[in-house]
């Protein structure tokens, strides 16, 4: 399990709701999400959408400019990470157990990928999230992803 | 969706500092040093730079193993299932993807990564490849 995220809990307001913008000022300006330069694009009660826009460093192959798949990892891990704690609407420490991602095509060169991650359950101790990514257009989608998050304590967090 | 060359690292592992640091068993080793743009959780590595440091052993493995077959095929990856199990912290990691079954069509890879003792994980995948043969002009 690999703890993964900024310590947020003391960059998060005290009783204020979950604000997956805010977050995403931490998690996607910092570390590897600052790398990618992930950006918010928008959330609903269980959902979170963030965006990444094409860099030639970042793709898989110069002829092509597809984007690299682990991109894409990257962004459903932290757009479906955002999805827990919006349902939840707080902030938990919680790792990643595991993800699963189906590429259904490539991601063309210049086009920016969006990744929207959904919780679409919630326990204690785990979180099951589903996700897609696309370029815009959320009927064309080119990648689902589906994973759990498992909930961790003060200890690692 | 990876189009890989089968000579050197794509842009996207150059990017992240990955090299070729050893081979063994017929596939490359692939190393990622620690640095703030693979960090998740202040000093501990992101789930996603772990990730990609497994796709791409995964897909060196499958490229040394089609050239000793002498095969010029392309890949093209399906899917990736990955398993966290101990957190990457500030330290060298290392990945080795392994060919279970090289078919015609397809391929089925596993891919680990570890930091200081191979015999522990931090991250587990596996992964299927369609395999391309290149097309022939005229045909």
């Amino acid at each position: 399990m690999t703890p993964n995220k900024p310590d947020l809990r003391s960059a998060i307001p005290k009783n204020a709701a979950f604000d997956p913008a805010l977050v995403n000022k931490l998690m996607g300006k910092f570390g590897h999400g600052g790398f990618l330069d992930m950006e918010y694009v928008g959330h609903g009660n269980d959902w979170v959408e963030l965006a990444i826009d094409w860099r030639e460093d970042l793709v898989a192959d110069p002829d092509t400019g597809i984007l690299a798949s682990a991109v894409v990892i990257s962004l459903m891990d932290n757009a479906t990470s955002m999805s827990i704690w919006t349902k939840l609407g707080e902030f938990r420490p919680q790792v990643t157990m595991d993800l699963r991602l189906d590429y259904l095509r490539p991601s063309p060169s210049g086009a920016r990928v969006y990744g929207r991650g959904i919780c679409y359950h919630l326990t204690h101790s785990i979180g099951f999230v589903r996700g897609f990514a696309h370029n815009g257009n959320p009927d064309d989608p080119l990648a689902h992803a589906s994973g759990t998050f498992i909930r961790v304590g003060d200890r690692v967090s | 969706m990876n189009h890989t060359h089968p000579a050197g690292l794509p842009p996207y592992a150059l990017a992240l500092d990955m090299e070729i640091v050893d081979n063994v068993e017929g596939a490359p080793v692939i190393g990622m040093p620690f640095a703030n743009k693979v960090q998740g959780r202040p000093g501990f590595l992101h789930g996603g730079a772990i990730s990609g440091l497994l796709e791409i052993a995964a897909v060196a493995a499958i490229h040394q193993a089609l050239r000793a077959k002498g095969s010029d095929s392309g890949i093209k990856q399906v899917n990736v299932t990955i398993d966290f199990m101990r957190g990457g912290v500030g330290h060298m990691t290392y990945a080795v993807g392994e060919v279970i079954r090289l078919g015609r069509t397809m391929a089925n890879v596993e891919a680990r990564a570890w930091q200081d003792d191979r015999t522990k994980p931090i991250a587990m995948a596996t992964m299927h490849y369609l395999i391309r043969r290149p097309k022939i002009e005229g045909s």
